[in-house]
């Protein structure tokens, strides 16, 4: 069982990513390992213009995640009160930015927003609207497959004892469904961080995301400096991921 | 906020559809205040829609729910100020066990002191002080109960609403918890009670009056003692304890006939020659000879430690009796005479064809099973069943304190029910 998941597992998974990883501290690869040990392309990949796609990168994440998050979720409370007909119709609605390829949706967003009055080409906020189109549908999913899960007895408790409606959302619905909250808050972000295709249609030249680096670095040959951009782009991402686990697991035993 | 001064229940011809369905069907019944109600009926009987429409959580296709004097019906949930406790305790698990309590309060813009005084007399009452700054997860199945208990009663509510409360406690905690509700009620004497149920047992116990439900109606109501020892129709009978009931026909010169033996029991108001029900409690039956001899052969012994059960084979109907624990008892297949007293039998209108089945295959259930060895509870409630007084006479049902008269034109008809069958009639 194990040999099995590890002949699967290595070469598919964890092979590319230590590649990637050697390579970022290498001088040549012409052999089965990579030689010439450097740290000079983390000294590139840590400061000046990766430096600046990095803060870029978390800033457009955290942004783009929030605001799937909120839409999302309000758009799977106000869902809950449908009809299942109607409730339907919404879900694929929000499931369409997954469906179609992001590529498209980078083009439509861009193609949109490109005349006043909603003139966002050429700014920040293009990006961040396409990375948080691209990210609520996953917001969106996990806070109504919560909801569902959330047994109406805590809501009509909280009713009973006199709480309206907006007390009930603040006090009970929304601290019992914060397990799921910061779960989709991660992968949000964690999707945004990595997003590149749709990017690349739409970000201005003072607004470069760290995927853009990367590819660009190998685009022009320079494989072992988009290594490291790429540990670095890695690195970021886990780092909040953990940090966001950390806080649901909190959540969940308080 | 919304807390009525003026506490009380009163159900005014309430139907509850889903989707064309009746759940609920022209419920009429008054609980007074300070009294306590229990909705006993088997599962899908309606019981517990008709406390979610008290609640607000269904909506009544029509009639009117009234919380003392006022006419909530068209009020959301959140501004009947009900004390609510449900099965699975529902108790917040984000919260400590004193923000649960202090839910209510918070809610309604209560001032600190008022809320911590509040918290600490609801856990006072409920005994449960001592976990004030625990989580629910760190409280056993009858702590939560409390806890819940509390919270709901924190509010002050001038009515409370309890449904199924103690079916998730095993048996032992059960008891006690029965206790602890009869003494609660008796601390705060001014609270209505309505306390839906499937176990009779807890009726019989906790209840002032019983309101019987069945198929969305509501089947009888009256005190503990008037539905055990008159039952208005064979589906209460079978219900509320166990019962023999025993397809009869109404003899001319008073008295009845069971296959081809008479038998002398009251018939009043039944017209001779009419089919009737008669019903017959097993711990009232005795064996050997006597008034009212009943032959026929043992089908089955349930030996239960105070008492034993037979099953006998009377002309073809299966007869039950608890007896006080027999020396000798009989052998299976042996003949044996029973007897029971006239007044201890009650003659109840015929059923539907239909419904007698339905309502004959139920009563060994509830009643037989699942009281203990102690047997059924009409030793609990210690006294012989007195003469039965004009059972088949519809105005003979019971009215509770507050009753309100029966108005049986204003339920739809049924087409399977015989228009003798004391059902639908308001409480």
């Amino acid at each position: 069982m194990w040999a099995v998941f590890l002949v699967l597992f290595l070469p598919l998974f964890a092979l590319p990513l230590l590649v990637v990883l050697g390579a970022s501290f290498a001088t040549h690869w012409s052999g089965v390992l990579p030689s010439g040990f450097t740290t000079a392309h983390y000294q590139a990949a840590t400061r000046g213009e990766a430096l600046r796609a990095l803060t870029t990168s978390l800033v457009t994440a955290v942004t783009a995640s929030l605001l799937a998050l909120t839409a999302g979720t309000w758009a799977a409370l106000a869902a809950a009160a449908l009809r299942k007909r109607h409730r339907k119709v919404m879900d694929a609605l929000f499931v369409l930015p997954v469906a179609v390829p992001s590529v498209v949706v980078g083009l439509a967003i861009l193609v949109a927003f490109s005349q006043p009055p909603f003139l966002l080409n050429g700014t920040r906020w293009i990006v961040i609207t396409a990375h948080a189109v691209l990210v609520t549908a996953f917001a969106h999913q996990s806070v109504s497959a919560a909801l569902a899960r959330l047994d109406p007895a805590y809501e009509q408790a909280a009713a009973s004892l006199g709480a309206s409606p907006a007390h009930v959302l603040w006090r009970v619905k929304l601290p019992l469904l914060l397990p799921s909250l910061t779960a989709a808050a991660g992968l949000c972000f964690a999707l945004s961080m990595g997003e590149l295709s749709a990017t690349m249609m739409l970000y201005p030249p003072d607004w470069t995301p760290l995927p853009v680096l990367v590819h660009a670095a190998t685009d022009r040959g320079a494989l072992f400096t988009g290594s490291a951009v790429a540990v670095v782009l890695m690195a970021a991402t886990l780092l909040v991921l953990l940090a966001v686990s950390r806080v649901r697991t909190r959540a969940s035993y308080r | 906020m919304a807390t009525s001064a003026a506490g009380g229940i009163r159900f005014d011809a309430v139907t509850v559809a889903y989707d064309g369905n009746v759940v609920l069907d022209a419920l009429d019944l008054t609980v007074a205040p300070g009294e306590v109600m229990a909705l006993l009926g088997p599962s899908g009987s309606g019981k517990t829609t008709a406390l979610r429409a008290v609640a607000g959580f269904v909506r009544p296709a029509s009639g009117r729910v009234h919380l003392g004097d006022r006419d909530v019906t068209d009020l959301p949930p959140h501004r009947r100020g009900i004390g609510m406790v449900v099965q699975q305790y529902a108790l917040f698990p984000h919260m400590r066990v004193e923000d649960n309590v202090a839910f209510g309060l918070k809610a309604r813009k209560a001032d600190r002191s008022e809320i911590r005084a509040r918290v600490a007399e609801a856990l006072e009452m409920t005994g449960m002080a001592a976990y004030a700054r625990r989580h629910p997860r760190e409280l056993s199945g009858g702590q939560q109960q409390r806890v819940a208990i509390a919270r709901a009663l924190a509010i002050r509510p001038a009515v409370l609403l309890l449904d199924e409360p103690l079916s998730a406690l095993d048996a032992r905690l059960r008891s006690g918890m029965l206790a602890e509700l009869a003494r609660l009620h008796r601390e705060l004497p001014e609270v209505s009670i309505l306390y839906v149920t499937h176990d009779q047992l807890e009726a019989l116990t906790l209840a002032d009056r019983i309101a019987v439900m069945d198929r969305a109606r509501l089947q009888a109501c009256g005190t503990p003692q008037e539905l055990y020892r008159a039952p208005a129709n064979a589906f209460t009978a079978s219900f509320v304890g166990s019962a023999n009931l025993l397809p009869v026909t109404v003899g001319g010169t008073g008295g009845v006939t069971l296959g081809g033996t008479r038998l002398a029991v009251g018939t009043a108001g039944a017209a001779p020659g009419a089919r009737a029900t008669l019903c017959v409690r097993p711990h009232l039956i005795g064996l050997g000879d006597g008034p009212n001899r009943l032959s026929g052969t043992v089908a089955e012994i349930q030996w239960r430690g105070a008492t034993h059960r037979l099953y006998v084979d009377v002309a073809g109907h299966r007869v039950m009796a608890d007896l006080r624990e027999l020396r000798t008892p009989p052998a299976l297949g042996d003949t044996v005479t029973l007897h029971f007293a006239p007044e201890d039998a009650v003659l109840l209108p015929a059923e539907a064809a239909g419904e007698a089945t339905g309502a004959a295959g139920r009563p060994a259930g509830p009643a037989g099973d699942r009281t203990g060895p102690a047997g059924d509870p009409a030793e609990t409630a210690g006294t012989p069943a007195g003469p039965a007084d004009k059972p088949t006479d519809p105005a003979g049902t019971p009215t509770g304190p507050s009753g309100k008269a029966t108005d049986p034109a204003g339920t739809p008809a049924d087409p399977s029910d015989e228009p003798a069958e004391a059902v639908g009639h308001g409480c």
